[in-house]
């Protein structure tokens, strides 16, 4: 069974401009169910879905659940510590054996790139990537998409500079090739340490100075620092790095036309953003938490579906 | 292999047909008081909307409309697949206690009728909830009826029935096709 998407969502490297505005297009109508008093329809009822996530999550687990419920799927949680997998379990025996007891989908949040797409080459359930390594995390781009375009109307020639540890994010790979495929122009700003060897060949535009990024940008994605990045050396500190490349008020006041601000959560506030402009009227960071689930609904929706050539059959 | 078409009522008559319609709606529910009109995405809200200015003719009060996406409540997902893009649902105010229509364009196997019926039970409870369709083709799957009818045919499987709406089509019509 395979559905215009696939049968996995791994990243938004492989989709077609074409592939994410379906996406986009089908997470409007979701939005409102999150509105009902009842905030559920019956769409997957009687698929069961893993939720299997090997690093700490808080924001895109309970996202993910939300989306499953509201849909009326069957949703099981393992976490890594305290399942058999800190007994030493690989992870490919692992989905086996939560496979052999006959679930439909496996979302996973992995610390090694590339693993969803190892997991999905091996087990024939759906496989929806919620992040793996410095690799994608393509829910997180489709909502700051859907975002954007909320906002914007329009993705095509929309200025998103992406700012921070680009090195180590997979926020900042899949807003890229996801910004790209629509149309959007998109740089990044950062510390050239954050920055990764040859982003140059990615096609986007890079800044050094965070003041030169709000100048050009209509939207800034602003990533979280990892703080255990200052001990291994790759910025000098904290309170440094806030006051080059902070996103402060008085820097987003200078802005010459409205600046939307993003950040993927959670913040660290007074280091890569000021609460002010967290808290303020150009952010958007609370509306990309509501996406999320709408979303993730459009994604396992049409995951779940089987064959669309048949859709035709189904009218009346 | 070449389409047939037969038009089965033209513009002139689905207008007069709406209009019976409308009549019947009222009378079936003894007045407006409480009289909610709710469209199937997508013709049935054009359905709705043309019932309602109707109504409103008539009686000098008209009724509030809603529209209804069912997708998200048919039975065939994992079968056929998700349908390319989910319509809105809005309802207006509250449904408990109203007295709910349901406008759809043709009725066939009845499961939308039956997609709208759980999807109104999430929203509420209606009094009583009666179904208006332009065109029953005949073919139910489930034991479901109309209780105001536009036009009554009775189709074999291979022939469709396809209602235009001015608003999305140019025109008012209802095509018989054969393929």
């Amino acid at each position: 069974m395979t559905s215009a998407l696939g049968k996995d969502l791994l990243g938004l490297e492989p989709l077609s401009a074409e592939q994410i505005r379906l996406i986009l297009d089908t997470a409007e109508p979701f939005k409102e169910i999150s509105e009902r008093a009842i905030k559920k329809v019956p769409a997957l009822r009687g698929s069961t879905i893993v939720n299997l996530f090997f690093e700490p999550s808080t924001r895109t687990r309970v996202s993910f659940e939300f989306a499953e419920k509201r849909l009326s799927a069957d949703t099981v949680n393992v976490a890594a510590s305290g399942s058999s997998v800190s007994k030493g379990e690989t992870l490919v025996d692992t989905a086996r054996n939560l496979e052999a007891m006959r679930i439909d989908m496996v979302v996973m949040r992995h610390s090694a790139s590339g693993a969803a797409q190892f997991l999905a080459e091996r087990i024939e359930s759906n496989v929806i990537n919620a992040g793996d390594g410095t690799h994608e995390h393509p829910t997180q781009g489709l909502l700051d998409l859907l975002t954007l375009r909320d906002h914007f109307k329009e993705l095509k020639g929309l200025r998103v500079c992406i700012c921070g540890d680009v090195l180590h994010s997979r926020v900042a790979r899949s807003n890229i090739w996801g910004l790209q495929k629509m149309g959007a122009e998109v740089a990044v700003c950062g510390p050239r340490s954050l920055l990764p060897h040859g982003i140059e060949q990615f096609g986007v535009q890079v800044f050094d100075r965070i003041e030169a990024a709000i100048e050009w940008a209509q939207a800034l994605n602003v990533l979280r620092l990892q703080l255990e990045r200052m001990t291994a050396g790759y910025i000098p500190s904290l309170r440094e790095y806030n006051r080059v490349f902070g996103v402060t008020a008085e820097r987003v006041a200078r802005a010459p036309r409205e600046l939307l601000i993003l950040h993927p959560g959670p913040m660290n506030r007074g280091v890569e953003i000021d609460s002010t402009v967290a808290d303020g009227p150009h952010s958007v960071i609370l509306n990309q938490v509501t996406n999320g689930v709408a979303i993730r609904m459009a994604v396992l929706y049409l995951l779940a579906g089987g064959r669309p050539e048949l859709a035709e059959a189904a009218k009346g | 292999m070449p389409q047939n078409s037969i038009t089965l009522l033209d513009a002139r008559a689905v207008d007069r047909t709406l209009k019976r319609m409308a009549g019947e709606i009222v009378e079936h529910n003894g007045g407006t008081h409480g009289l909610v009109l709710v469209g199937i995405q997508r013709r049935g809200v054009q359905l709705a909307d043309r019932l309602s200015t109707l109504i409103g003719e008539r009686e000098g009060e008209t009724p509030p409309r809603g529209a209804l996406d069912i997708t998200l409540y048919r039975d065939d997902l994992q079968t056929i697949g998700p349908r390319p893009v989910v319509g809105k649902t809005e309802l207006p105010l509250d449904i408990d206690g109203a007295q709910v229509v349901i406008i759809d364009d043709v009725l066939y196997t009845g499961r939308t009728v039956r997609a709208a019926l759980d999807e109104l039970a999430d929203f509420g409870r209606p009094a009583r909830i009666a179904l208006a369709v332009l065109v029953d083709r005949g073919g139910r799957e489930l034991p479901i009826h109309a209780d105001i009818v536009g036009k009554r045919v009775d189709l074999p499987k291979d022939q469709r029935v396809d209602v235009l709406v001015h608003a999305l089509d140019g025109k008012d019509a209802v095509i018989l096709v054969t393929p």
